[in-house]
């Protein structure tokens, strides 16, 4: 039986776990990015380096794999990731860079993937990564797609959930889901998913 | 411009084209190691040298095998800024 162990939400300048709602009005995407990581109290010197997207994403994991061994799960602990926007946030600076000279640190990040990418970095997860573009948050497919890595003999873990970010909008859930049941933890399904993006 | 002046330019700079808010720039060490143990930069922060030294001191490294040798610290750029920039 898979379960959703732990999740973290940010929308609408709000952040959203299990135990913490914080909200964090901003007036732009770079302070509202910068001040939940102060207020976190999180230290990864390299955030400051990281597109939007990739911060957001960054946050998040941080507090849903907090306490998690990753390593114990070796190849088997994997990361599925969805947007609708892809990177077009960060693709759209860098067109703006070109005019004077293109910014090579603002290119790397013109691919939707990278936010998997520094996750899977700074956490060391060594399994299965999978990055879908659909037109909205789905659900079913996310489902689907996190039971067939969970199936199988032996623990299984995976991270999953929605990374989007476009001009002032920013859209993010991430979860953990394990193929065993935890006191409190949420089953892997339809209704319970779409509850949690809803928050 | 003198050798000093430069450098505090040039870490300011640093600072502020690798997005490194978390280090004060008086806080760089003249001959610190600007990659792996030193500063920690990677090999997208040395495109972005690149850039800089072109844009900022209209310097452009003309071999590319020099670039470690350029990019040791602050003082190695600083020497090659003022040896190579174009008048």
């Amino acid at each position: 039986m898979n379960s959703i162990t732990s999740f973290c939400r940010i929308r609408n300048n709000r952040f959203t776990t299990e135990q913490l709602v914080i909200e964090h009005p901003a007036a732009s995407k770079d302070e509202f990015s910068i001040g939940l990581y102060e207020r976190l109290q999180l230290n990864y010197p390299k955030f400051y380096k990281m597109d939007q997207q990739c911060r957001l994403g960054y946050i998040a994991s941080e507090l849903v794999l907090k306490g998690v061994d990753v390593s114990a799960y070796a190849d088997s602990f994997s990361l599925v990731l969805s947007n609708a926007d892809g990177s077009l946030d960060t693709d759209l600076r860098f067109q703006q860079s070109i005019s004077s000279v293109a910014s090579p640190s603002l290119f790397v990040y013109t691919l939707p993937s990278m936010v998997a990418g520094e996750i899977c970095i700074r956490h060391k997860i060594k399994g299965e990564n999978a990055f879908f573009v659909t037109p909205s948050f789905n659900a079913e497919l996310l489902i689907e797609y996190v039971d067939s890595l969970l199936a199988g003999p032996g623990d299984h873990a995976c991270l999953a959930g929605w990374v989007n970010v476009l001009d002032a909008q920013h859209d993010i859930l991430l979860y953990l889901v394990e193929n065993r049941r935890v006191n409190g933890s949420r089953a892997h399904n339809m209704n319970e998913l779409n509850k949690l993006y809803g928050q | 411009m003198k050798i000093e002046s430069l450098m505090a330019d040039l870490k300011k700079q640093i600072v502020e084209a690798l997005n490194l808010r978390h280090i004060n720039p008086d806080d760089i060490g003249d001959d610190q190691a600007l990659f792996v143990d030193g500063l920690g930069l990677d090999s997208i922060d040395a495109l972005e040298l690149i850039v800089l030294l072109q844009q900022k001191h209209n310097t452009k490294i003309a071999n590319a095998q020099d670039g470690p040798k350029i990019f040791k610290s602050v003082r190695t750029m600083a020497e090659y800024i003022q040896a190579n920039a174009s008048r």
